[in-house]
């Protein structure tokens, strides 16, 4: 059978006045992960409640393994694993309590309850917790044990709705470590995040969505291509002459440089990073300008997102202090720093 | 990760869910019931209230009250059973709109499990709770002069009575809980019926003794009804009608907000 595990096809859903999902294509085959990429309120959770069965859309079909999520809820729901956007665990119960409930309720026989509870509890390093009621867990553990619950049917398919947002980089490694094991054994994921690193290093392919809508689709190196193999990142001293700068080096650049002019930073895409780097400092020079910082990098998701939209991907929900030209710089990776 | 995934395969046969809603309904009740035996302080309120509630009523409103030729403790007991109850039913709501806010409602749906039997459960174990609050009154109540002046299934269908309306008024809780944005709201919400409906009542006062303009209203009141028929059968002089009437109620109130309920849950927006 080739059809695909995740099938989406001109998806559409309003809340109201609000379009939340606006003709979504999506196409998944067995055994790999696809990131769906967008900032917050892009859709990503709607789309996630729809093929997971919780919500209906208003137009447009979806599949799981070729069962139309609206028609054949119940085969759909035998199917698949849901870890939603906050853990879905209960408090009161323990670790060892919480698996036990979900086998129970997906009418596993009692013995293999106890055993899958605790394959899953090994699994994810819970064992030592696992007699203690949720409420004493971490934010890390309550993550894990919510994924190992979304585990306990062997789900052929796979929804991580955002599975690391709001975990310390620790624990977020840790869940990226467990997801990579999850698609080498087979499971297919759909997995939401607004993490481009995150997307960058788990998915197969990547559909970044914004407004509701997919902007573009490809893997991580296809849509890096589209910037170009570098990016040559520059800031001038002389804030006030950004825009000068920038028109210096329009010509040099494969798609159009930005400028963030209060910082004085541009970026400039090109082919030929190494060999261009030379022609960058020569212009810049020449025009009398100070260099105060001069990086070469590949292209991140981010800088992709930029091109797409023109807009920063909203990273980080819980960073909403924190203005967004420095957010940026978690996610350019620079491979060689120049000069400072 | 060993055998985490399986293949695409077919669900389970449909007539092999029949028997889910049940088994589903047991699970779901154990691990409702798991809160209380986690939070042994939820046990102790489950204990405190309800004697709390006797003591205070029938010392507070004993002394006010003129109940031709009877014993006050007997005569407040069953309007104080079925209040307490019916405050005890509000859990529903609240419980069902923590667990909404949670994610946990949305675990359940997205599993292939009965989806009635997590308000099946719900309103099951709520009453189990209910029902040990009643027989924690009783034991009060005898301590303080209480008796049920009946035969034994006069006594027993008194109780009935009052667990049956109490169950009734979990699906009511049901609805509001399934609808309520937070746990928060669910509690001021589901008070909004409460309220009147157990004060406007012949719980702890005769209608007789109500304004003109609310003794109507008091009388059609089905907590007058659960109370008047609970009162009949404690005293020993049971009216069948009012029994029927109660019972009647009770269905109603059942077949009317257990259906709304499920459907509710079942909506998939
Ligand atoms: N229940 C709802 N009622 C009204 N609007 C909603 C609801 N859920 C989501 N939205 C809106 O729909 C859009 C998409 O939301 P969502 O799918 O949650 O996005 P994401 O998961 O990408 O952050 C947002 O504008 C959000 O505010
Ligand atoms: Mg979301």
């Amino acid at each position: 059978m080739s059809q695909p595990a995740i099938l989406t096809h001109d998806l559409r859903k309003a809340y109201g006045p609000v379009q939340a999902l606006r003709g979504i294509d999506l196409t998944v085959p067995e055994g790999t992960i696809l990131g769906l990429l967008g900032p917050n309120g892009a859709g990503k959770t709607t789309a996630v409640r729809i093929l997971a069965t919780l919500l209906v859309p208003d137009a447009g079909h979806a599949s799981v393994a070729g069962h139309d999520v609206v028609q054949e809820p119940d085969v759909v729901r035998s199917l698949i694993g849901l870890t939603g956007q906050y853990a879905a665990v209960d408090e009161n119960l323990t670790g060892r309590e919480n698996l036990e409930l979900v086998g129970r309720l997906l009418h596993l026989d009692r013995r293999d309850v106890r055993a899958r509870g605790e394959e899953l509890l090994r699994e994810f390093d819970l064992v030592d917790a696992a007699g203690r009621p949720v409420r004493t867990y971490s934010g890390g553990m309550r993550r894990r044990l919510d994924l190992a619950a979304s585990l306990v049917g062997r789900p052929a398919v796979l929804f991580l709705d955002e599975p690391t947002t709001g975990l310390d980089p620790r624990s977020r490694v840790g869940l990226w470590e467990v997801i990579e094991r999850l698609v080498a054994d087979g499971t297919t994921i759909l997995l939401t995040t607004q993490y481009l690193e995150e997307a960058d290093r788990l998915a197969d392919r990547i559909a970044v969505i914004d407004g509701g809508q997919v902007i573009a689709e490809g893997t991580s190196d296809e849509l890096k291509d589209r910037l170009g193999e570098d990016v040559v990142e520059i800031r001038i001293a002389d804030t006030a002459r950004g825009p000068e700068a920038a028109e210096l080096l329009r010509p040099l650049a494969a798609v159009e440089p930005r400028l963030d002019r209060e910082h004085g930073r541009i970026s400039v895409p090109v082919h030929h990073g190494a060999g261009t780097l030379a022609e960058v400092v020569r212009r810049i020079d020449g025009a009398g300008l100070e260099v105060a910082e001069l990086s070469l990098h590949r292209p991140s998701l981010d800088d992709v997102f930029l091109t797409l939209t023109g807009r920063r991907a909203e990273a980080d929900p819980d960073d909403t202090t924190s203005s967004p030209a420095p957010r940026r710089r978690r996610f350019g990776r620079p491979d060689r720093r120049i000069a400072a | 990760m060993t055998a985490i995934a399986r293949p695409l395969a077919p669900a389970a046969p449909r007539a092999r869910r029949a028997g889910w809603v049940l088994t589903d309904a047991i699970t779901i009740t154990w691990r409702n019931l798991m809160q209380v035996v986690r939070n042994p302080q939820l046990a102790v309120i489950d204990t405190i209230t309800p004697i709390m509630f006797v003591l205070l009523f029938a010392f507070v409103f004993g002394g006010a009250i003129q109940v031709p030729g009877g014993n006050y403790v007997d005569y407040l007991m069953p309007g104080i059973f079925v209040q307490t109850v019916v405050f005890g039913a509000t859990g529903t709501a609240i419980g069902l709109a923590e667990d909404l806010q949670k994610g946990l409602i949305d675990r359940f749906r997205s599993l292939p499990m009965a989806g009635s039997a997590v308000l099946v459960g719900r309103t099951f174990s709520d009453t189990l709770r209910n029902l040990y609050t009643v027989l924690v009154m009783t034991v009060v109540g005898y301590l303080i002069g209480f008796r049920f002046h009946g035969s034994p299934v006069d006594a027993v269908l008194a109780i009935g009575l009052v667990i049956g309306f109490a169950y009734a008024i979990a699906w009511l809780s049901a609805n509001i809980g399934l609808r309520a944005k937070s746990a928060q709201a669910a509690q001021g919400a589901i008070f909004i019926p409460i309220f009147p409906l157990t004060f406007a009542s012949s719980a702890f006062v005769p209608v007789q003794t109500m304004p003109s303009w609310l003794r109507p209203i008091a009388q059609a009141n089905p907590v007058t009804v659960v109370v008047n028929a609970a009162r009949g059968l404690v005293e020993g002089n049971p009216d069948p009608h009012t029994v029927i009437a109660a019972a009647a109620w009770i269905a109603g109130i059942i077949v009317v907000f257990a259906p709304l309920a499920l459907l509710r849950y079942r909506r998939r927006a």
